[in-house]
């Protein structure tokens, strides 16, 4: 019999069961749905071993490279390790460069990783306290603007451990822990003409910002509009940048939007969706990126989907079933 | 023989269905109050392997999972009307896709032999 070893423990897996069902009996639990190497939610990734072909049926060449697999479907014939994808982001240290304020609660964090990285702009890495403590953070510089250097957005939430940290303890020349990159919401070189939708609510504009600069650094010709809100102009930032950059670029357009008080000129009045959707009757054919709010995000799926947009098109940091793009800068 | 899945084109050919079949559930008065506060993605994950099995493609769903997985709505009153209104969604979705109308029937008849295990009878 094979041996499955997950976490430091080992376990015999019989030939008719799967990795999915090996882990099940003894006790730990994989998100799944289809059972069928279908829906491809019970994805892990193999650390050490060979992985049978058949397991990977169906994943993009990059997830197949990476050593990613289908717990439903596998069936080992060697030993193998395994573990859960967002347990297998290696480590590294960065240098803190500056840390500079974006609004009243929301600083700009420039990072050096101390080892070159691979990345695109509006994916998440995860940066440590200290070995049990970290959150997940998008990225968002450009490989091609900003060099080596990485830029995050952090929110002070109230008696947030890891924001409490960065805003208050951390300073330039210290040194952190981070993680390589890991999400798919990212900006597709490929389809120039595409229309981009983005939506997004406080430090969401994070990935979105990376996503914008990397789409017009490829030379995205189609239209790029954000739609950027909060309840004040207090909660907005990188106003003057946006606005520069929809002055360079007559793609982009940038929409703030202010939904709880009077609204001055230059802004769209009304929550960040409903301004987009007013605007956007019919998303057929247009790509999606949306991030913040948890509400927001969700309501804008369902609304987006149903002016048009194709699920695959819909961008929303889904793949770590333990994180949304809702935290993913606080 | 081949199956409907491997006829209509496989996976590629779900993926297309999806779309259309998930948009036309949600915006279905008859049923749309039931797919309220879900995560899309985890229901378009179900939708798919929902239209793979309905095609006969690879699946291994059986009664109890078909019981399990919708006693929740069961509960919350899914009837027959409700079981009719997906069928004739999928089949208004597959006939977007050309997909001929006796092999519709098929499906439909397939469908048919769930209907006591989705409404937990």
């Amino acid at each position: 019999m094979v041996k499955i070893t997950y976490d430091g423990q080992a376990f015999e897996c019989r030939e008719d069961e799967s990795v999915l069902d090996c882990l099940g009996a003894h006790g730990i639990s994989v998100p799944s749905s289809c059972h069928a190497g279908v829906c491809q939610s019970c994805m892990m990734r193999a650390v050490h071993g060979k992985l049978p072909a058949k397991a990977q049926s169906g994943l993009k060449p990059a997830h197949v490279a990476k050593n990613f697999f289908l717990a439903c479907i596998c069936h080992p014939d060697k030993d193998i390790e395994i573990a859960f994808v967002d347990e297998t982001l290696q480590k590294f240290p960065a240098d803190v460069l500056d840390i500079s304020r974006l609004n009243s609660d929301i600083v700009r964090v420039r990072l050096r990783p101390r080892q070159p990285m691979q990345y695109s702009p509006g994916q998440f890495i995860r940066l440590y306290k200290d070995a049990s403590t970290s959150r997940f953070y998008s990225l968002a510089s450009v490989p091609q603007l900003h060099e080596n250097d990485i830029h995050l957005h952090v929110r002070k939430m109230p008696g947030g451990i890891v924001s409490g940290w960065i805003h208050d303890k951390l300073h330039t020349g210290d040194v952190v822990n981070i993680s390589e990159s890991f999400g798919e919401c990212f900006y597709l070189p490929g389809h120039p003409e595409q229309g981009l939708l983005l939506v997004g609510t406080g430090c969401g504009l994070a990935p979105l910002y990376g996503i914008i600069l990397d789409a017009l650094t490829h030379g995205h010709r189609g239209p790029i509009q954000l739609y950027h809100g909060s309840t004040s102009i207090g909660g907005l930032y990188l106003i003057e940048e946006l606005s520069d950059l929809s002055k360079a670029f007559p793609n982009f357009k940038y929409v703030p939007c202010i939904s709880a008080v009077e609204t001055p000129p230059g802004f769209a009045s009304g929550t960040v969706l409903e301004v987009a959707m007013a605007e956007h009757a019919d998303l057929s054919g247009w790509r999606i990126y949306l991030c913040g709010n948890p509400e927001m995000v969700s309501n804008a799926k369902r609304e987006a989907f149903l002016a048009g947009a194709s699920m695959r098109e819909i961008y929303a940091d889904p793949f770590l079933p333990t994180v949304s793009s809702a935290v993913a800068c606080q | 023989m081949s199956s409907l899945y491997e006829k209509i084109g496989g996976e590629p050919a779900v993926n297309a269905a999806v779309d259309i079949f998930y948009r036309k559930v949600l915006k279905d008065d008859r049923i749309k109050h039931f797919f309220n506060d879900i995560d899309m993605e985890k229901q378009a994950a179900k939708q798919k392997a929902f239209i793979t099995m309905a095609l006969g493609g690879p699946n291994k769903y059986t009664g109890l999972d078909m019981r399990k997985g919708h006693a929740h709505l069961v509960a919350r009153g899914l009837n027959d009307s409700h079981f009719d209104a997906v069928v004739e969604d999928l089949g208004a979705t597959l006939k977007e896709l050309n997909v001929p109308a006796e092999s519709i029937a098929e499906i439909a008849a397939l469908l048919e032999t769930t209907r006591n295990d989705v409404l937990g009878r």
